[in-house]
């Protein structure tokens, strides 16, 4: 069995099991309705105009939903020791990561995409196609920290803390990619030209291939007695 | 022939002693940027505190390295010292970087007119020290000795890959920190003699540093070799 095929299976299985619960993934959307209602709330709609917010809470909203739905990645083997089961498999590590990567940046963008209209409703965002763009570094910014994600998640849940530790963990990683996509987002609805963006798109990448790499590389040592 | 424990109680008294002689020489820098150093012309007073806040600054950094380079040895060649110095750099890292945020602020208040600002330098640290901080809470809820020093080594050598994109993402804003006015491509802007109080106060600080790491690699090997004892 090859690496990807293997990958691959681990990924359906575990989006197989999320969409016949589908509780994980109605958590993280009502989450994230929460966090945009509050932030709509809490502030003087006299001064503070929503459009002036927007950005700030458009990424506010995704890194805590994202959070939300990493943690419950490797809760669900947990509960029925299922991850020895995969690690007896004989598949290479790598090939877990890889699937649960896959599971975990598919469950991510989900939330991500039901999270993302419904911004765009209750924000009044202009319609326009630096929205596209927008889905694009978001999608460019969960590759890098679901990764990071992935391998931490692994260690959390043996730990006594498994759902306080991995946002403890997680939190300084995602502050490069969560901070560059919303530099990126703020500019791209201001209507900036493409040169302003480059850095910002260019860190983004390169933090996604570094912590894909390392990340992977790592993952043996974290699975394995 | 000693034991490991005997080692460990070794380690821990030549650390206090090497310790006690930087704490002695920290009392020396206060001294001397009291009586024997001018105020600066602008900062007045509040600049006194730049022989402490750049000397913690480079003394938890090194720490912090070190307690990755350690990590990394530990992967590759399981030796469970490296996990004891790592554990024991990175705790006194911690140490320092709390001194580093304490003091900023100190001085930011009369200077800058705010405690704190998003600078790049100071949004730096303080992630730097909350990265820290989680691997700590990671270690304390491992309870497998060999299980703690893989996750822990493995979040450290993560740590190290995320610092130059915390660098990256924080200098492509503008900052408003004093430059470095010591290490730069001609020659110190600083008078010969507050040159003198500020590199005193870097030798003492790496004292410090070399006193606390001793100790506390004594305390972390003490306490394995305990275990070991109650064990066998």
């Amino acid at each position: 069995m090859s690496t990807l095929h293997a990958a691959l299976a681990i990924a359906r299985k575990d989006l197989r099991i999320e969409w016949r619960h589908k509780t994980a993934l109605l958590t993280a959307t009502l989450f994230a309705i929460l966090v945009l209602l509050i932030f709509v709330f809490a502030r003087d709609p006299a001064s503070v105009p929503l459009a002036a917010i927007a950005p700030s809470v458009l990424w506010v909203t995704l890194a805590l939903s994202a959070l939300v739905a990493l943690n419950r990645a490797f809760l669900l083997e947990r509960e029925h020791s299922a991850l020895e089961g995969i690690l007896l498999a004989p598949v290479a590590r790598q090939a877990i990561f890889w699937g649960k990567w896959l599971a975990n940046l598919a469950f991510v963008l989900t939330v991500q995409a039901i999270a993302f209209p419904l911004w765009i409703l209750f924000f009044n965002v202009t319609p326009s196609l630096a929205l596209i763009a927008v889905a694009g570094v978001a999608v460019l910014a969960a590759i890098g920290f679901t990764a990071v994600g992935t391998l931490f998640s692994a260690m959390a849940v043996r730990t006594r803390f498994a759902e306080l530790l991995l946002p403890v963990l997680l939190l300084p990683f995602m502050i490069p990619p969560v901070f560059a996509a919303s530099e990126a987002t703020l500019r791209l609805l201001a209507g900036r030209p493409m040169g302003e963006l480059w850095g910002w798109l260019r860190l983004l990448a390169l933090y996604d291939l570094a912590f894909l790499v390392l990340a992977n590389l790592l993952f043996p040592v974290v699975v394995d007695e | 022939m000693m034991t490991a424990l005997e080692r460990a109680e070794r380690n821990i008294r030549r650390g206090l002693v090497i310790a006690s002689a930087g704490l002695l020489g920290l009392a020396g820098v206060y001294l001397m940027a009291w009586r024997f150093t001018p105020p600066e012309r602008f900062q007045g007073l509040a600049q006194k505190i730049f022989y402490i806040h750049p000397p913690a600054a480079y003394a938890s950094e090194m720490a912090f390295v070190f307690a990755g380079i350690a990590s990394l040895l530990y992967l590759l060649l399981k030796d469970e010292r490296f996990d004891t110095f790592a554990e024991a750099s990175a705790e006194v890292g911690l140490a320092f970087a709390l001194v580093l945020l304490t003091t900023g602020p100190i001085w930011a208040k009369p200077i800058w007119g705010a405690w704190w600002t998003w600078d790049a330098r100071l949004t730096f640290s303080l992630i730097e020290f909350l990265l820290f901080a989680g691997y700590f809470a990671l270690r304390s809820a491992v309870r497998d000795p060999a299980e703690r020093a893989r996750y822990a080594a493995v979040v450290a050598i993560m740590g190290m890959l995320l610092v130059p994109f915390i660098h990256l993402t924080v200098y492509l804003f503008n900052t408003t920190h004093p430059q470095p006015v010591v290490v730069r491509t001609d020659k110190p802007a600083l008078p010969l003699v507050m040159l003198r109080t500020f590199l005193m106060s870097f030798a003492v600080f790496t004292v410090i540093y070399i006193g606390f790491v001793t100790a506390r690699y004594g305390i972390g090997a003490r306490r394995i070799a305990r275990e070991l004892t109650d064990a066998g």
